[in-house]
């Protein structure tokens, strides 16, 4: 199912107009003017030992790490991100209320029809059982980073684990893996989550958590598996095993933090993703029945769709934190990939 | 070529299996246990000792999995617990709903994403090109169910321009042949209702196209730019030819293999969307039979079968997928 | 009334936030009916653009044409879009490096024959097809028939140049450009090619543009040889004056690089020190000097101009190689 049959890919490297253009270019920002023909000469094998000593191991990670640091749409999504974090870390200090707390003169003016809404003293009004809305948003952040950040890295962690044994094993052990990760992906996530938090009684935000985290399982195996493999034939891998390095060390020293690259970028985009699939639990009512629990998910799925009609407000605010961060880990994914793969960069 | 299939054939039965133990494992781990979850907790003490002896429960774990897969190979998959109905005839009257609804949000996907990818890479780095890579990051991020609510809201509260939900106005005769309702109006030459069940149908289908259409649209792209870069459409170009036979013979014909591809990938994506489209705009299908064997008391039989029924669809579209690429594409034929 | 005249054409690529860059830099030369004229250089020379610009299939954006390309009464630079894409494939051929990924890989070999033919001389695909068998077999595919309906990917490499050849032939262009059209070859296969090229263009009277950086393919068709460097014209001479006396530092450099059967055994081949990176701070001297071993102070202060030499050929170069240390 994931292995579409293979193609042949088209077209081989060949000395192309843009390239040979952008090559000589960059040879052309060294500095002019200097007269002699030895010094100009030695000032170009210095730059030319510089840039070598550049290749080395380590500074493929500082090379990618400078390309993101100039990439505006990591830049973007890296703000995004930190002010999520930063408003998750300091909600209490943010928040002017409790976010648990029923106001008396908001609940007051609570009627079928009617919510309260923005007042000097509560900015964003009320909420539907008289609470600060505001004060929800802000620590909703929380919740909803908890629940982020718990299910990518249960999912990670399960993934990685499967990958990792397919990969480092391979034959009959990579096969049943594979088969089961196949099995986990032809069903659909949303029903797959539907029927892990099936299977418990009662759902709270553990099953919330756990179900978005094994929806996710299959994708980190795979990708970790392939890239695993891809590095397996890799040339340093080769010089690895040829220097009789022992097997469990190559996959722990040179196959995995290289894999583990194009599974962090991975892990970034499904935060994302993840906080999408909870609120779409929460709208579905799978989501956790806690009244108390100020979650973005769970707010827009369940008061921003009951009480849609009475004060949209309720489903606006969440809705746009969750575009917003989803958007947010989305681009700092993105940005994180063209930065290790400048090739990808479309 | 024969042994692509065969190879394809085999793999899907396995994962067909692994599925079957998979819910086998599932049904038995569900609270109460699986006599609890395909009887209902109300069930009297006489129907239970009923299904246990019919699912062996009193004997070895392997004469239970063989009942099981012997049941689903005969298409028994009981009765509804909600409303007592065979579970295969409360699916049968929901599929085609769905499916009416999955083919026209991907009608729209493909119709919009390729036209739309392919003049963005064409104008690269330009206006229409930013706003359509801003325009799938944000379908992406948006919830799909809030943005069901909101077209719902602008369009049918507001504007009044389509009806709010359902799949077809109240009064509106048509006879039910296929259950597509926009085809069983045209079959029965009944159009009025034809149109009217495609009047409900576009807001639900938009809402649902979202997330297939913006992928469509960055695969095409990302896809367009590579072939632009390929040696044969510059010899395409050397040759003098027109504009539209490089376009389609050259560009589209090779760019299009990775989106076909990704169109199957987005079945489940589309199954996952319909739950949450069909909650929204209460169309009757299979979503909403999920949403509702889920929320009011959990009818696992349904259940059951929905999840073996998804993953059918899924693996079946996608091993058609990669079959017809044999079809388009010659380098995978010959071998 | 020469059929190519290219004069003072000039290629500046500039992007955003880029420095412009000139890959192509006044370059003048020109082409008789019937003629075949060499452009030799290293890769990133300027020989490829400069046959890119000729056809006008250069990026629209990021890069800056100028000059003139008079073909047939006509600056092919100012030519519509649309005027341009009518004389490509019909007046003027091209065909490129490498042959596998210049053909459409899900066409057929006989459409992407017969496509020019509909295009340009108005046939309709039965007629174009029965034309496209004729085209291969006369450029030496065997079984025709067959291949028309077979895929670049089933046919060898060889077949795939011919087909090419057959592609940009198709409508008897007067002027037909040859990018490298061997270097992605088999050694044995490239002395067929070359052949063939050499048997099509003398009997169809096609000029023909050997873009390359083989001097064994100079020598064996070319008629008049320009030799690049740094997107400049360095040298222009005849070829049996060019192999007999080269007088550019460069070329003798070039000429001296390539291995001899008739050399002492034992003897070490010349390679030109550096690469044609080296070029670039240079702009304000000559861009050779920093490799050239006849390199004087002039060379760095400013590009000598191209004069006219006494045998009939033109030299950029303020301290050539005399003539009496050619090669032997």
């Amino acid at each position: 199912m994931s292995d579409p049959i293979t193609r042949p890919t088209v077209g081989t490297p060949r000395e192309s107009v843009d390239s040979s253009a952008v090559e000589e270019k960059r040879e052309g920002t060294l500095p002019r003017g200097i007269d002699r023909l030895g010094e100009r000469k030695r000032a170009r094998l210095e730059q030319l030992a510089q840039a070598t000593a550049d290749k080395g191991g380590v500074s493929l990670l500082r090379d990618a790490f400078r390309r993101l640091r100039r990439n505006p749409t990591a830049i973007v999504g890296a703000s995004i991100v930190a002010l999520f974090v930063l408003v998750a870390i300091f909600a209490p200090l943010l928040a002017p209320h409790d976010p648990a707390q029923r106001f008396d003169e908001l609940t007051k003016n609570l009627t079928v029809d009617s919510i309260p809404g923005a007042s000097s003293e509560f900015p964003f009004g009320s909420d539907p059982l008289g609470r600060d809305f505001l004060s929800r948003m802000i620590h909703g952040s929380r919740q909803t980073l908890f629940v982020g950040v718990l299910a990518t890295l249960i999912g990670l962690a399960l993934g990685v684990l499967i990958g990792a044994i397919a990969g480092a094993f391979g034959g009959w052990v990579d096969n049943i893996l594979m088969r089961v990760t196949d099995v986990m992906l032809a069903l659909p996530a949303l029903l797959l989550a539907i029927s892990l938090v099936a299977m418990a009684s009662r759902s709270s935000q553990w099953t919330v958590i756990l179900a978005v985290a094994i929806v996710n399982v299959p994708i980190f195996a795979r990708l970790l598996r392939g890239s695993m493999l891809a590095q397996r034939e890799s040339d340093h891998v080769l010089a690895a095993r040829a220097l009789g390095v022992k097997q469990g060390s190559i996959v722990l020293r040179h196959m995995l933090p290289n894999a583990m690259t194009a599974v962090i970028v991975q892990a970034t985009l499904t935060l994302s993703t993840a906080i999408l699939e909870a609120a779409s639990l929460s709208f579905l009512g799978l989501g956790d029945p806690d009244i108390n629990r100020a979650e973005w998910g769970l707010m827009l799925g369940v008061d921003g769709q009951r009480y849609f009609e009475v004060r949209p407000e309720l489903a606006y605010y969440p809705a746009i934190a969750i575009i917003v961060v989803a958007l947010g880990f989305t681009l700092l994914g993105e940005g994180m990939r063209e930065a290790i793969d400048p090739k990808s960069r479309r | 070529m024969l042994r692509v299939i065969v190879r394809r054939l085999l793999q899907l039965v396995v994962t067909l299996i692994g599925l079957s133990l998979l819910v086998f494992v599932w049904l038995r781990n569900l609270p109460g246990g699986p006599i609890e979850a395909l009887l209902g907790e109300r069930a009297t003490p006489e129907r239970r000792a009923l299904l246990v002896k019919a699912l062996g429960y009193d004997q070895p774990i392997l004469v239970q999995y063989a009942k099981f897969m012997q049941r689903l190979l005969t298409g028994d998959f009981g009765n509804s617990i909600r409303s007592g109905d065979p579970v295969t005839e409360v699916i049968g009257r929901a599929f085609p709903a769905t499916i009416e609804l999955a083919a026209a949000a991907m009608i729209i996907a493909i119709g919009l994403g390729v036209p739309l990818g392919y003049l963005a890479a064409r104008h690269r780095g330009r206006l229409l090109d930013n706003m359509s890579i801003a325009g799938t990051l944000l379908g992406i991020s948006i919830p799909i169910f809030f943005l069901g609510y909101l077209l719902k809201d602008v369009f049918t509260q507001n504007m009044h321009w389509f009806p709010p939900s359902g799949r077809m106005s109240t009064g509106v005769d048509n006879t039910e042949v296929t259950g597509f309702f926009v085809l069983d109006g045209l079959l029965t030459r009944e159009f009025d209702a034809s149109a009217d069940a495609l009047w409900h149908l576009i807001l639900p289908a938009l809402t649902l196209a979202t997330i297939p259409l913006a992928v469509i649209v960055r695969i095409t792209r990302a896809s367009v730019l590579d072939v632009l870069n390929e040696d044969f459409v510059r010899t395409a170009e050397a040759k003098g030819l027109r504009h539209k036979t490089i376009r389609g013979r050259h560009i589209l014909r090779n760019a299009l293999l990775p989106v076909v591809t990704t169109i199957g990938l987005q079945t489940g994506a589309l199954l996952s969307g319909a739950v949450l489209t069909e909650r929204v705009y209460n169309w009757g299908g299979l979503g909403t039979l999920i949403y509702n064997s889920i929320s009011g008391g959990r009818d696992y039989p349904v259940l059951q079968a929905l999840i073996l029924l998804a993953a059918l669809v899924f693996v079946v579209v996608n091993l058609l997928v990669d079959l017809s690429y044999a079809f388009i594409d010659p380098r995978v034929r010959v071998r | 009334m020469s059929l190519l005249d290219v004069r003072d054409l000039s290629v500046v690529f500039q992007r955003r936030g880029e420095r412009p860059f000139t890959a192509v830099d006044k370059v003048s030369f020109s082409v008789e009916p019937g003629q075949t004229v060499g452009l030799v250089g290293e890769s990133g020379c300027g020989k490829s653009v400069t046959s890119l610009a000729i056809m006008g299939l250069l990026p629209r954006r990021g890069n800056k044409v100028t000059g003139e390309v008079n073909f047939d009464g006509a600056d092919l630079l100012k030519l519509r879009p649309d005027d341009m894409r009518d004389r490509r494939g019909r007046d003027i051929g091209m065909i490129f490096q490498d042959p596998l990924s210049s053909l459409n890989p899900v066409v057929p070999i006989g459409v992407q024959v017969a496509e020019v033919l509909e295009r340009h001389r108005g046939m309709d695909r039965k007629v174009a097809m029965k034309e496209a068998r004729e085209l291969l077999d006369a450029v030496g595919i065997p079984d025709p028939m067959r291949r028309l309906k077979e895929y670049p990917h089933q046919i060898s490499g060889g077949m795939r140049q011919r087909a090419l050849i057959a592609i940009a032939l198709a409508c008897k262009p007067r002027l037909l450009i040859a990018d490298e059209p061997t270097t992605a070859l088999d050694v044995t296969i490239q002395a067929q090619i070359l052949t063939l090229l050499k048997q099509l263009v003398d009997e169809t009277g096609t000029a023909l543009i050997m873009i390359t950086h083989d001097l064994g393919v100079v020598a064996g068709l070319c008629d008049t040889v320009n030799v690049l460097y740094g997107g400049k014209v360095v040298e222009r001479a005849e070829r049996h004056e060019l192999f007999a006396r080269p007088r550019h530092p460069y070329t003798h450099g070039l000429l001296n690089s390539v291995p001899r059967l008739d050399s002492p055994r034992g003897e070490r081949l010349h390679a030109i020190r550096g690469s044609v990176a080296d070029n670039i701070p240079w702009v304000e001297g000559c861009a050779f000097a920093p490799r050239c071993d006849n390199v004087v102070d002039a060379c760095l202060e400013g590009t000598p101009p191209l004069e006219p030499t006494a045998t009939g050929g033109d030299l950029r170069c303020n301290n050539p190689v005399s003539e009496e240390v050619a090669v032997p």
